[in-house]
């Protein structure tokens, strides 16, 4: 009797040993996946302020980083993913030059989200505007919506991919803020990388941050505002 | 004797037809695996152009599935015996081209393996979303409205099908038209006359398919069509052909009527390039002047010249679809009115696009898997127009 009992508490610690062994890595990486699960909140909106006086022809610093931070190839083709590009403007009646960043404007009330059928496309509570990589079919529709032509499809495979970026060939991509920098606390990757200073990111919300104060005290402008979609992007000096 | 050996050699024609019909789905099929394993990049398609060929086939094939109906409604709404026999035959091509274009269109995604995602994750602000119910819709009330004309004891129902088909036929091609009335940041597109120049598009694109589908089926049949009965429906194409003409000369004059606008239009009828020479030669004289010579001028408008009409009146809509699809993308997007702008992403340059093999065979694939339903269909069960001696109603 007690013989058999001893192996049944054999088996049973046996059993159970093998099942923890198996089932706790499978734990750790699911917390590890799971990463910081706190939500983003509605009470910040990010945003960038550009100081264009400050923007320098030539310099392609906010670029190269932005091309480093997200593993894109840096190749400018007509088929080559562009998150952030340099836009040398010049306005026709009195010839004054200029030269700024353009990426996602990370608007309040996004076309590319109004017309993506699948909801890919969406606005995080802070006011990051994202593509659901899992979600996109690669119709190209938010392409044909965006007023700013910010958005890029892969069109064809992709090798050495940051692993804090996932892409996906047939999908559509854009500037995602370094959301993966910004929930770690950092700052975009081109307005660190630019050394004149000409990019401030900040919480527009936030009254006691630098952008909050200098868009309450400089003039600045947001790209066709006429279309009232109130980007979290400005531009000062245009 | 002689009778059995015509028949033979139709029937061999039949499966010649079928074989040459599949030849161009495998096609359209190989066209779908390598753009799925490459990416698009063997497409003709990049950043600036995220529209392609593809959608010239998709569109066309949609507008005319939706216009060829026009037929059947003319029937079953308003009653004209004529138009009533031959609306099984109409709503079989509208079925046809669906398929074919939406086959086109799913199949162009970047992930067409994940079509399913449209059905779970629906976006109630998106016209993509919309269509995607408004086509599967169509689909379905047509099969219905087809079983209340091909089934006697359904026949009761058929009126009260054929307004339903109606009134959904008129919001698809809204939907349709919507997709670019939508995009208001674009100066080709972001108009509300888009819809209903889409809808009296799709009349005169749908009834020239359907003229050259009825001519080969009589012809098949070794029948001949009534002339009074060619006499109405070709006046009906000239119609709306000059209506077509009209609403698109509005787009255009609207267009040039805004300031902001004449850069564009300046770009799409004069300095374009390929665009104004499709434009004018493309649509206006294939498309619409020579269609309505061969019709109207005294002497012309018999069966010979309403299929050259209906024949250009489809290669014009393809020349009008290239011109409006991809002119409408390659003109530079203007995002900083008012000043010069040059980047490393064709800002204020105008986009080029040359159409890849792939896409026309996908396109074509898509033309294939109408013609494909059509001609086995028309073998099967009996589509061919049973007229009465001639009643004017």
């Amino acid at each position: 009797m007690s013989e058999i009992d001893t192996q049944r508490r054999q088996f049973l610690k046996t059993s159970a040993g093998a099942a923890a062994i198996a089932i706790a890595p499978g734990m750790m990486l699911y917390q590890t996946a799971q990463g910081d699960t706190q939500a983003a909140s509605s009470t910040v909106r990010w945003g960038m302020l550009i100081d264009t006086a400050q923007c320098k022809e030539g310099c392609n610093d906010c670029v190269s980083a932005c091309n480093k931070e997200n593993g894109l190839s840096g190749k400018t083709g007509a088929t080559d993913s562009q998150w952030i590009r340099k836009i040398e403007i010049k306005d026709v009646s009195s010839g004054r030059a200029l030269s700024l960043p353009m990426m996602c404007q990370h608007c309040e009330h996004p076309p590319c989200v109004d017309v993506c059928p699948t909801q890919a496309s969406f606005k995080r509570a802070d006011g990051i505007v994202l593509v659901d990589r899992h979600l996109c079919i690669g119709c190209r529709y938010c392409m044909m919506a965006c007023p700013y032509k910010a958005r890029s499809f892969v069109h064809e495979t992709l090798t050495d991919q940051n692993p804090d970026v996932p892409r996906g060939k047939g999908t559509v991509e854009a500037c995602s803020l370094c959301v993966h920098r910004i929930d770690k606390g950092q700052k975009p990757a081109c307005a660190e990388a630019c050394q004149n200073k000409a990019i401030l990111f900040g919480d527009l919300n936030d009254a006691n941050s630098d952008i909050y104060k200098k868009v309450r005290s400089v003039a600045s402008v947001q790209i066709r505002a006429d279309l009232q979609l109130n980007p979290g992007v400005r531009y000062q000096g245009l | 004797m002689a009778d059995l050996s015509k028949l033979y050699s139709m029937n061999r024609l039949y499966y010649v037809l079928l074989a040459l019909g599949g030849l161009a789905v495998l096609g359209g099929a190989y066209a779908v695996f390598m753009m799925e394993h490459h990416g698009h990049i063997i497409s003709g398609m990049n950043n600036q152009i995220v529209w392609g060929m593809p959608h010239v086939f998709a569109i066309f094939l949609i507008v005319a599935a939706s216009g060829v109906l026009n037929v059947a409604s003319i029937g079953s709404v308003f009653g004209k015996a004529v138009y009533k026999a031959r609306a099984p035959l109409a709503s079989l091509l509208s079925i046809a081209m669906l398929a074919g274009g939406l086959a086109v269109l799913m199949l162009d995604l970047g992930r067409p393996d994940r079509i399913i995602v449209a059905a779970t994750n629906y976006n109630l602000t998106s016209v993509f979303a919309w269509n995607v119910v408004l086509y599967s819709g169509m689909f379905s009330l047509v099969i219905v409205y087809l079983w209340t004309m091909m089934e006697r004891r359904m026949n009761p129902f058929n009126k009260a099908a054929g307004l339903a088909v109606f009134i959904w036929r008129f919001v698809l091609t809204t939907g349709t038209g919507l997709i670019f009335a939508f995009l208001t940041a674009r100066q080709a597109y972001g108009s509300a006359l888009l819809p209903p120049m889409f809808i009296v598009l799709s009349f005169a694109w749908g009834l020239a398919v359907f003229h050259v589908v009825q001519k080969v089926i009589y012809s098949w049949n070794e029948k001949t069509l009534d002339p009074a009965i060619l006499q109405r429906t070709k006046n009906l194409l000239g119609v709306f052909i000059v209506g077509s003409l009209y609403m698109v000369a509005t787009y255009h004059l609207t267009n040039m009527y805004f300031a902001h606008q004449t850069g564009f239009e300046r770009f799409i009828l004069m300095d374009g390039g390929v665009y104004p020479n499709l434009f004018w030669w493309g649509y206006v004289v294939l498309g619409n002047a020579l269609p309505l010579l061969l019709i109207y001028f005294p002497g012309l408008g018999k069966t010979r010249c309403v299929m050259i009409a209906s024949m250009m009146v489809v290669l014009g809509a393809f020349a009008l679809l290239y011109v409006f699809i991809i002119g409408g993308q390659a003109y530079p997007l203007n995002i900083f009115p008012g000043y010069e702008v040059v980047s490393s992403f064709a800002d204020g340059q105008v986009a080029s696009y040359a159409p890849s093999l792939y896409e026309i065979l996908l396109g074509f694939g898509g033309l294939a898997i109408a013609f494909l339903i059509t001609t086995v269909s028309v073998r099967v069960l009996n589509f061919m127009p049973q007229d009465k001696p001639y009643i004017s109603d």
